[in-house]
């Protein structure tokens, strides 16, 4: 039930975007998110983008992954 | 898809497994609860359990908002259809859950009940828009997560004046929850639990403050972990590390999402249209206190519960149904007597087994016919 796919907002208007989900676009409300750009990544949940994505953080997450055979990636 | 398939990756899943397994300690046990049902999706799906050493063990939470609603509260939902003609729009979830009597909200509109299914309440305001001369109710459910977006369309309907729109308000707080999980009295049936897999987005809306006081209280670790199956094995990971640590805190694996604070602009709109609800039973937990929100005063108009008569309905649950011990992680689906008999996806008895995300659906799409291996080791 919580569920929410990650999307690029492609265009704002107001309070509503549109996103890209895997090649689907879709119209999605904005209301819960402050100081989103086109071009950013959004968590799509019900019609509404939740929370912006943090590419900075995936990156280190993934970091983090790869460095587990080295024993460390905390 | 981008930041999907990063964390599906097949070559990290086995660096991460050969890592658990040199950090475990083999002489321990590690019992670890997946609150949220997305969780146990994902494990069951992605074959997480088999890719862990047999000590280290998941037990699944009740963390799936359509298992815990109490069956009283769909019947009222299918009372408000049947006895005030209101049209009842649901997210898709609710539709085959089991009510009393033999009921489902699918059945009511097969027998000609004006019950929609919709995506987001921005549907059901359109609905709203589209009939003004009906009564339509949002039969809202679900935990933090989803949440905002209903009390989104509250405002939205009081900006638009759509004076036909109510929400049927039955959302619920996952940290009570977990709380009341804890604080079982060791007589009654004791929950042998070492740490917790913490929610993804209900975190992304409360943040990971709210959990602090629980690890506090209790003394058990909790992981944030992201809903791919790389996520689930790396909070694994980082709660194994804590147990044989010795620490318990609150630690966030999902940080691309996730922040202490979360979502703030979402937490001041929930608390200015909702508030905590005096006692709401849980299916499987009971009486939760603090554990779900109402409508304010201040929004009555747009209250189902305001607007039409919805008594407390007490509905016992089928017989012979383990949901209630399955959801507290004292059972497993493979010891209900139900369970792929009488109680399968397409004709589900109990609740765990109507939603994917209930243990006993990903028991039954994933692991029925593994009998004996570590899937279904105790």
């Amino acid at each position: 039930m919580c569920l929410a796919m990650p999307a690029e907002v492609i265009a704002i208007e107001g309070e509503t975007g549109r996103v890209n989900l895997g090649g689907v676009q879709k119209e999605i409300s904005l209301a819960l998110v402050e100081d989103v750009q086109v071009g950013d990544f959004v968590l799509i949940h019900v019609g509404y983008a939740l929370d912006k994505m943090n590419p900075g953080e995936a990156e280190r997450t993934l970091a983090r992954f790869a460095a587990a055979d080295r024993g460390s990636g905390e | 898809m981008k930041y999907i398939d990063e964390f599906r990756n097949r070559a990290l899943a086995h660096i991460l497994a050969d890592a658990i397994a040199r950090e475990a300690d083999r002489d321990r046990e590690y019992r670890l609860m997946e609150f949220c049902g997305g969780h146990t999706h994902a494990i069951f799906r992605y074959g997480v359990q088999a890719l862990m050493p047999p000590n280290v063990r998941f037990i699944h939470g009740p963390g799936c908002p359509v298992c815990v609603l109490p069956t009283g509260r769909i019947d009222n939902a299918i009372d408000l259809v049947e006895q005030h003609d209101v049209i009842l729009c649901t997210y898709g979830d609710m539709m085959r859950v089991p009510a009393s009597r033999r009921r489902s909200l699918i059945k009511t509109k097969a027998t000609g009940g004006d019950v929609r299914m919709v995506w987001s309440t921005r549907d059901a305001l359109q609905i709203a828009r589209n009939n003004p001369h009906r009564q339509v109710v949002f039969f809202a459910i679900g935990f933090e997560t989803t949440t905002p977006p209903t009390v989104v369309a509250i405002k939205q309907a009081a900006v638009e004046k759509l004076t036909n729109f109510s929400v049927f308000c039955n959302h619920l707080l996952t940290p009570a929850a977990i709380r009341s999980i804890l604080a079982v009295p060791q007589a009654d049936e004791p929950v042998a639990i070492d740490g917790f897999l913490g929610p993804s987005h209900v975190s992304a809306i409360i943040g990971t403050r709210p959990y602090e006081p629980l690890v506090e209280a209790y003394g058990k670790p909790v992981v944030i972990a992201g809903f791919e199956p790389l996520d689930v094995m790396q909070a694994t990971r980082m709660l194994i590390r804590q147990l044989n640590d010795n620490r318990a805190g609150v630690e966030n694996e999902y940080t691309r999402v996730v922040t202490r604070e979360g979502n703030r602009k979402a937490r001041a709109l929930v608390d200015e249209v909702l508030q905590l609800r005096p006692g709401f039973e849980w299916r499987g937990l009971g009486r939760v206190p603090s554990g779900a929100l109402q409508i304010r005063a201040a929004w009555s108009e747009f209250d189902a519960e305001q607007r039409f008569p919805v008594p407390e309905i007490k509905a016992p649950d089928v017989r012979g149904c383990e949901c209630p011990r399955i959801l507290r992680g004292l059972k497993k689906p493979t010891e209900c007597k139900l369970f792929g008999t009488a109680c399968t996806p397409e004709n589900p008895m109990g609740a765990c087994m109507v939603s994917s995300e209930g243990a006993c659906a990903a028991y039954w799409s994933y692991g029925r016919f593994r009998t004996g291996s570590e899937v279904f080791a105790a």
